[in-house]
C-alpha cells in the first residue's frame, strides 16, 4: 500500500508483471475508488459544461460519455475527465484523484449564473475497473442489463448483485473493459464478488503499478506527469478534443493562437533501442544536447523494453527521429515511435 | 522468509557467500521482494575494483530503481550474464541463479562487520 493523492492505494497484489499481463491476456479488477466523482443537475447544467470544457457536450446524448479537457483562459489544462450524461438537465463527471478539490471548485466559481446544483460525491462513489477481453463474459451473468450492446464509451444504469451500479464501457487499459460506479460501502462486497466470479476467468486484483504500464503502452496521458497547467491541449496531442466549432468556452482564444502558431514542443512516444528503463524527469538528448524530458516511462511488460513520453521540439517529434534519453550519465538510444506502443483492442 | 546460514549480510540488502577467498554477491529474498519484479540490472565490469560499501551497480524493478552496494572490497572475477536477459532470475532465485556478481576479496577481516543471519532477520523485521 502506498499514499497516493491523499489515498492509501494498492500498488501491486501479486506482481506487476503478472497483474498487467493478466489484463492483457485476459481479464483484471481495480480498485479506482480514489477517482472524483462531481454531478451537475439543473437546467443551466449544460450551458455551464459547453463553457467550461473544450469538447462538444452538446452532441451528447443520454448514456452516452465524452472525454474532454478542462482548460484554463491560457489554454492550460486543469484537468482531464469524462463527462457521462444521464439527461440534458444531468451529468456526472469522473476526474482525477488530486484534482478533485479543485475542479469542484473552479466548476463552482464558474458557475454563478447558471442554474445547476454542483455535488461533489467522490466520497459517496466508488469505482471498480474490469478491464480485459473476459469482461463482458465475466460481468453479464451477475448484472441484470445487456452488456452486448453497450457501445464503448457509453453507459447503462444496472444491478449488479443486487447493488445500483453505473456500469460503462470505458477504461484506462486499452482493452474491452468497464467502470463501475457504486455506492461507498458496496465497493467492497461487489469487488470479492467479482473475484469470486473471476476465478473461471483466472481473473487477478491489479494495483496501480500496473495502472500506470497498462495506460503508458496506450500512450494515454496521466494528468500531474504528461498533462498540467502549463501544458496545452495541442503540444500534448489532445487537438481532438477540442472543438472551437462548438461556440465560446474558456481557453478557447489561447488554443487557437497556439493552433495558429504551431506547438513549439510535441508529446511524443518514445521506445528504447537498447537495454534500460526510461524514468519522468530523465533528459532527452540530441548529440549530447538536452532537448527535452520524459513526462512518463517504465518498462513494458508486452513489449519487454522501455517506452517513455516526453516532450521534444516540433523538428524532432516525427516518427523514426533517433535521439537519446540520459540514464545515470549515459546516453541511451530511443526512437520516436507513434502511440499507442500497441493496438489498443477497445471495443469500438 | 529464507536467511541462509551461510551468508553474510549488508545493512542494504545484499549477501556474499565466501569460499576460499573469493565470494559471490547477491541480492536478499527480503530485496526483491520490496522491489518488486526486477526487469534490468547494471551489472560492473571484470576485473573491477570494488571497495566496500561503494555502489558496484542498480537493480531496477518495475517500479524503482535501487544501486547495488558491495559486501567486501576486491576485484570482480565473475558476473551472471544471465541477467541481462533473464533479470527475473533475481526475484525466482535470490540466493542462487539470481547471484550477480563475485570477487575476489582483498580483505577478508571486512566480513566481520557484515551481520549474520539472525541478526539480517531482525533487521528484516524491523523494516516491515
Amino acid at each position: 500500500m502506498v499514499p497516493f493523492a491523499g489515498w492509501s492505494m494498492p500498488i501491486q497484489y501479486a506482481g506487476v508483471i503478472q497483474e498487467h499481463l493478466a489484463v492483457r491476456d485476459g481479464v483484471g479488477l481495480f480498485d479506482v475508488s480514489h477517482m472524483g466523482e462531481i454531478d451537475l443537475k439543473g437546467e443551466g447544467a449544460r450551458a455551464l459544461l459547453q463553457n467550461i470544457f473544450t469538447n462538444d457536450v452538446g452532441k451528447m446524448g443520454d448514456g452516452s460519455i465524452l472525454y474532454t479537457l478542462m482548460c484554463t483562459g491560457e489554454g492550460g489544462i486543469v484537468d482531464d475527465l469524462l463527462v457521462h450524461r444521464f439527461a440534458e438537465d444531468h451529468y456526472f463527471l469522473c476526474v482525477n484523484a488530486s484534482n478533485t478539490e479543485k475542479d469542484f471548485r473552479w466548476i463552482k466559481d464558474r458557475a454563478g449564473s447558471f442554474e445547476v446544483e454542483i455535488s461533489d460525491i467522490s466520497l459517496k462513489t466508488a469505482q471498480l475497473a474490469l478491464q480485459g477481453k473476459h469482461a463482458e463474459a465475466l460481468l453479464q451473468p451477475l448484472c441484470d442489463v445487456s452488456l452486448e450492446d453497450l457501445r464503448y464509451y457509453h453507459f447503462k444504469k444496472g444491478k449488479i448483485h443486487n447493488n445500483d451500479c453505473i456500469i460503462s464501457r470505458t477504461g484506462y487499459t486499452g482493452e474491452d473493459g468497464f467502470e463501475i460506479y457504486t455506492g461507498w460501502g458496496q465497493a467492497e462486497p461487489l469487488f470479492r464478488r467479482l473475484l469470486d466470479a473471476g476465478r473461471a476467468w483466472a481473473l487477478k486484483p491489479v494495483g496501480l503499478a500496473a495502472r500506470d504500464t497498462l495506460r503508458l503502452e496506450m500512450g494515454y496521458a496521466l494528468y500531474g506527469n504528461d498533462i498540467s497547467d502549463a501544458t496545452g491541449p495541442l503540444e500534448a496531442g489532445l487537438g481532438w478534443v477540442v472543438k472551437p466549432g462548438k461556440g465560446e468556452f474558456i481557453g478557447r482564444a489561447a488554443i487557437a493562437r497556439e493552433k495558429e502558431s504551431g506547438p513549439a514542443r510535441k508529446l511524443v512516444g518514445l521506445a528504447l533501442l537498447e537495454r534500460g528503463v526510461p524514468r519522468p524527469h530523465y533528459r532527452i538528448l540530441q548529440d549530447g544536447e538536452p532537448v527535452g524530458e520524459l513526462t512518463s516511462g517504465t518498462f513494458s511488460p508486452s513489449l519487454n523494453k522501455g517506452i517513455a513520453l516526453g516532450y521534444v521540439p516540433r523538428e524532432l517529434a516525427a516518427p523514426g527521429t533517433r535521439l537519446d534519453v540520459e540514464i545515470r550519465n549515459q546516453p541511451v538510444a530511443v526512437e520516436v515511435v507513434t502511440t499507442p506502443f500497441l493496438p489498443s483492442r477497445v471495443k469500438k | 522468509m529464507e536467511f541462509p546460514k551461510d551468508l553474510k549480510y549488508t545493512m542494504e540488502h545484499e549477501w556474499i557467500r565466501v569460499n576460499n577467498g573469493r565470494g559471490v554477491v547477491g541480492i536478499t529474498t527480503f530485496a526483491q521482494d520490496q522491489l518488486g519484479d526486477v526487469v534490468f540490472v547494471e551489472l560492473p565490469k571484470m576485473d573491477a575494483q570494488l571497495s566496500q560499501g561503494g555502489t558496484f551497480g542498480v537493480v531496477e524493478s518495475v517500479k524503482t530503481v535501487s544501486d547495488l552496494f558491495a559486501p567486501a572490497s576486491g576485484r570482480v572475477t565473475a558476473v551472471n550474464k544471465n541477467l541481462e536477459t533473464q533479470p527475473e532470475l533475481i526475484n525466482a532465485d535470490p540466493h542462487g541463479k539470481g547471484w550477480i556478481i563475485e570477487i575476489e576479496l582483498s580483505d577478508p577481516k571486512e566480513l566481520d562487520k557484515l551481520m549474520d543471519a539472525d541478526q539480517y532477520a531482525k533487521q528484516c523485521e524491523n523494516e516491515q
